[in-house]
């Protein structure tokens, strides 16, 4: 009895330091964010209007297609990556699967006014604009038009790699997903070659290999669908990714960055399991052995 | 020397070279230990035991990591997390066994606080002690440095700038400890050597010293009662195993730290697996970069209490500038606790409960010490500022009263 309420004693005092070094500390450096929305709310975008896919492939091989490739449509790259950063100032999209990875409304609302949607008007300031000119001229018709045409371009689905290549690359690498020793290039570096990315952007956007570690999931998550709750003033654009397509991105930033974590969640019950068994005959032992001296 | 003719290969043969059976039973089978104990009397063997996983899992993680700054963060992250046969897990359990050591030896400690075992003979087991506490403290330093995340390089940059307060800048001792004038490869390289050789050799060492200590004096036990030990182990070998006060250190004493030793391991190996983002800060899955100050730099939990009287006289006062203060109170708290055997002016030896007034002392230094924890991780701006100068406040008060608050609990038992 004299050592349950020892032990609970020290249970005790060590939950408190616990409590105050991890769940209160934390809660009080990083404040907590409401959850993420998918639904884009805030944002002018279809307004209910049905498009018309046929209208909108004409509208975007007359408006897109001089920037932008569209393979899945037989538009190839107009130039290579290096060329078309130096001169947009960032690799632009290809569209083949905009359309699945992004809301239908956030597309909308970005192709009429790309700044606004992406809430980065404090980075494009003294001169600096968005490289994508805002189409916010056309009717809304049109704009719905466009999007029901990306939308019937798109795949189906796409694994969670491509899922990043398509949303983050132009930006981030994330160097584990092919790890180079010999120092040559990865084929998971940015797509936009580091000085025009980092004049772009005012900052070098990291490389994402260990953000799962370092962010966690959920933060992440809160992040990706609105980068200014977390870090107000960060010129990362809001990308305004479904909520399949933003999973797809977490999961293979887990893959690639905590590659061990199933190995990780299926070995831990057999380590406890077999201690559990040494602790039965450790107890076992031990009150066998006490018997005689008790 | 006289001629042994039995073989080498025997148990006699050795014990005619090596004396074995004599050693045995000096260190295991009449090494006496008190019966009157409880499970705080195991922490030793599990505090050994977290020991050999840390130097076990280390030897592991050595044969994959580099210590070059372009080179450590890819090797800790990539090669050994990422490519590895079960490198993550000998990362996790080195990373968890680092913050679990420094939980029981807290405990282990303060287990020593509370019964008196640290005065009147057992001084040296003290002093060995608290320098295994210091030594182990410049290990896990140390070994935090080496992924070279963000918290590695700046947690190295904030605490080797100590040595650059007050008048110690004018000896150039940062930049001697670096190796330059900033944190850069030759620190990262010499904190490696420090974690892998000179800090464990010296750690082994100070353990087999500390072993040693207990030898003589014997441990204490639950009421701190004075064990005639030749007597009671003559009733024990005579088979009065029931009555006699004392056990031997094997196997009677250690089938209890095994018992408790299982427990420990179940806690320690869910934290492993599930639980051990508290022992690993995600902060340094970020790379280290000179450029870059994060938003909040604390050291790891078990650092947080000293490193809050650093930071708790935040204003000048009595004609001293705030840091030299705090610097000051800091050296003095990395050593406060080795001096209490000499600050206890109470001739007994005698557990808390049986001490009313030095009782009291000892909760309130376990409530400032949480307390001092808890804000030390805490931004140290408006009221967290006055909370964190109050409680290194109470520190010094604790440390200032002890001498008399240990006199009149003797005076008041009519021992003095």
């Amino acid at each position: 009895m004299r050592e349950l309420k020892i032990l609970a004693v020290v249970v005790f005092f060590t939950l408190v330091t616990y409590w105050g070094v991890e769940p209160f500390a934390h809660s009080q450096m990083h404040p907590h964010v409401d959850a993420p929305d998918y639904t884009f709310n805030d944002v002018d975008g279809l307004n209910g209007t049905t498009g018309d896919a046929q209208n909108g492939a004409n509208l975007v091989a007359m408006n897109c297609t001089a920037c932008h490739s569209i393979q899945a449509a037989g538009f190839p790259k107009v130039m290579d990556d290096a060329s078309s950063a130096a001169a947009y100032g960032v690799v632009p999209p290809d569209l083949s699967t905009s359309g699945l990875l992004y809301d239908e409304n956030f597309l909308a609302a970005f192709i009429k006014d790309p700044v606004k949607a992406t809430k980065t008007s404090h980075a494009f300031v003294d001169g600096k604009v968005h490289p994508m000119p805002a189409y916010g001229w056309m009717q809304p018709q049109e704009i719905a038009d466009i999007v029901a045409y990306l939308k019937s371009i798109a795949p189906e689905k796409l694994t969670n790699k491509e899922v990043f290549q398509d949303a983050c690359q132009r930006c981030h690498g994330i160097k584990y997903g092919d790890y180079r020793f010999d120092g040559t290039v990865s084929s998971m570096a940015a797509l936009t070659p580091v000085e025009n990315i980092t004049s772009y952007m005012g900052k070098t956007p990291p490389d994402l290999s260990q953000y799962i570690r370092s962010r966690g999931d959920q933060w992440l998550h809160e992040f990706i669908n609105d980068p200014q709750k977390h870090l107000e003033g960060t010129a990362m654009p809001r990308v305004g990714l479904t909520k399949a397509a933003e999973q797809q991105v977490v999961a293979y930033m887990t893959e690639v960055g905590d590659s061990s974590k199933d190995e990780r969640a299926a070995l831990g019950p057999k380590f406890l399991g077999y201690l559990v068994i040494f602790a039965i005959f450790a107890w076992l032992w031990k009150a066998k052995i006490w018997r005689e001296v008790h | 020397m006289a001629k042994v003719e039995e073989s080498l290969f025997s148990v006699e043969g050795l014990d005619k070279r090596l004396a074995i059976k004599k050693f045995n039973k000096v260190m295991m089978t009449e090494y006496w230990i008190p019966k009157d104990i409880n499970f705080l009397w195991a922490l030793g063997v599990v505090l050994a035991t977290t020991f050999a996983i840390l130097v076990v899992s280390g030897i592991f993680l050595l044969m994959y990591y580099k210590p070059d700054t372009n080179l450590a963060f890819d090797s800790v992250n990539y090669t050994i997390m990422q490519e590895v046969a079960y490198g993550w897990l000998f990362r996790h359990m080195h990373g968890v066994a680092a913050s679990v050591v420094f939980l029981i030896i807290y405990i282990h400690m303060f287990t020593g606080i509370y019964y008196g075992s640290y005065k009147k003979g057992r001084e040296m087991i003290w002093i060995s002690g608290m320098l295994l506490f210091v030594t182990f403290s410049a290990e896990g330093f140390s070994g935090y440095m080496l992924p070279w995340g963000q918290m590695s390089y700046w947690a190295a940059a904030v605490i080797t700038n100590l040595f650059a307060g007050g008048s110690l800048e004018a000896w150039g001792l940062v930049e001697w400890i670096r190796g330059g004038f900033a944190v850069n490869d030759a620190t990262l390289t010499r904190f490696f050597m420090l974690h892998v050789f000179l800090l464990p050799l010296a750690v082994i060492g100070i353990i087999v010293l500390h072993f040693y200590t207990l030898r003589v004096p014997h441990v204490n036990n639950q009421e701190s009662g004075d064990i005639d030990y030749d007597a009671e182990a003559e009733k024990y070998l005579a088979g009065n195993k029931k009555e006699s006060k004392v056990i031997p250190f094997w196997p009677v004493f250690l089938s209890k730290d095994f018992a408790v030793l299982s427990i420990f391991l179940i806690f320690y190996f869910y934290l492993v697996f599930f639980h051990y983002n508290f022992a690993m800060d995600p902060v340094n899955f970020d790379p280290a970069n000179a450029m870059v100050t994060p938003a909040h730099i604390y050291p790891e939990w078990y650092f947080l209490w000293s490193y809050e009287t650093l930071r708790g006289p935040f204003f000048d006062m009595l004609g001293m500038k705030a840091g030299d203060i705090g610097l000051i109170v800091f050296a003095f708290a990395q050593v406060a606790f080795l001096i209490i055997p000499f600050i206890d002016k109470d001739p007994d030896i005698l557990p808390a409960h049986k001490r009313p007034r030095f009782m009291i002392w000892f909760w309130i230094m376990i409530i400032d010490l949480i307390v001092l924890t808890v804000y030390g991780k805490l931004p140290p701006t408006g009221a967290n500022a006055w909370v964190g100068f109050f409680a290194t406040l109470v520190f010094l008060l604790l440390f200032i009263s002890m001498p008399f608050i240990t006199k009149a609990d003797a005076k008041a038992r009519g021992a003095l």
